[in-house]
């Protein structure tokens, strides 16, 4: 299996979304963690960008994440999935390695 | 007798102090930074504006549940803000459209201004303070 990429600043805020996408291959995942998982969120101006990169790669986000930032699986784009911190310790274990973009 | 805080000689003047918030409330400590500065300053009875914009926005997005990240969901506290006098909160509208939020989705209400109008406030404060 690929790498797993996880980015956790916000897209609004920092490139790093975009720095991990243009280095992803085809058939890596993305996981998106603390204020990156501003990223997962519909209606957003970044919305369209997150899902045109649903065409090469898995992308996640991290629930807890998610409902701390006062927003929940229905504001999330379709295609992503949310994963627990049980979801996120097995993509550690299923991809071969992981990228941290900080 | 009076307390010291109490004594009429100690009564500075009172400034328009802005606070610009611009942080998610998370990820970095801006947001509650910000927050006590702002209860220090209403304390001192200062003329407070608060400013949300960029990612600051998210500071008082409705429905935050901090239970399962383990750190303290400070988002209430801005309904607070009203018993200190602290009234004047404003929002970028920009900041909220690029995000998909409107005003329903906030913990309290706010006057929204376009970036031009708070272009015009920034003008009118004589201390800012960013976070």
């Amino acid at each position: 299996m690929p790498m797993l990429h996880t980015v956790n600043k916000s897209p609004f805020e920092r490139r790093t979304l975009d720095t991990a996408l243009r280095h992803a291959v085809k058939g890596a995942a993305i996981l998106l963690i603390e204020d990156g998982v501003y990223a997962a969120f519909d209606g957003t101006v970044v919305a369209d960008k997150v899902r045109a990169a649903l065409a090469d790669h898995k992308i996640y986000v991290l629930g807890p994440d998610v409902t701390a930032r006062g927003m929940s699986a229905h504001h999330v784009i379709d295609g992503l999935e949310v994963v627990d911190y049980g979801g996120f310790v097995d993509l550690v274990t299923e991809y071969d390695k992981v990228q941290s973009w900080l | 007798m009076a307390e010291p805080w109490e004594d009429d000689e100690l009564d500075g003047p009172v400034r328009k102090f802005m606070y610009v918030n611009r942080r998610a409330p998370y990820g970095t400590i801006y947001a509650l930074e910000s927050l006590e500065v702002v209860l220090i300053a209403a304390a001192f009875e200062q003329d407070v504006t608060l400013v949300f914009m960029d990612d600051g926005v998210y500071q008082i997005k409705k429905e935050q549940n901090t239970d399962a990240i383990g750190v303290k969901n400070f988002s209430p506290t801005y309904r607070a803000l009203e018993g200190y006098d602290v009234e004047k909160l404003y929002v970028e509208k920009e900041s909220l459209e690029s995000r998909g939020l409107t005003t329903d989705d906030l913990v309290v209400p706010v006057q929204v201004v376009n970036k031009d109008q708070l272009a015009e406030l920034m003008e009118e404060q004589e201390v800012i303070l960013s976070f």
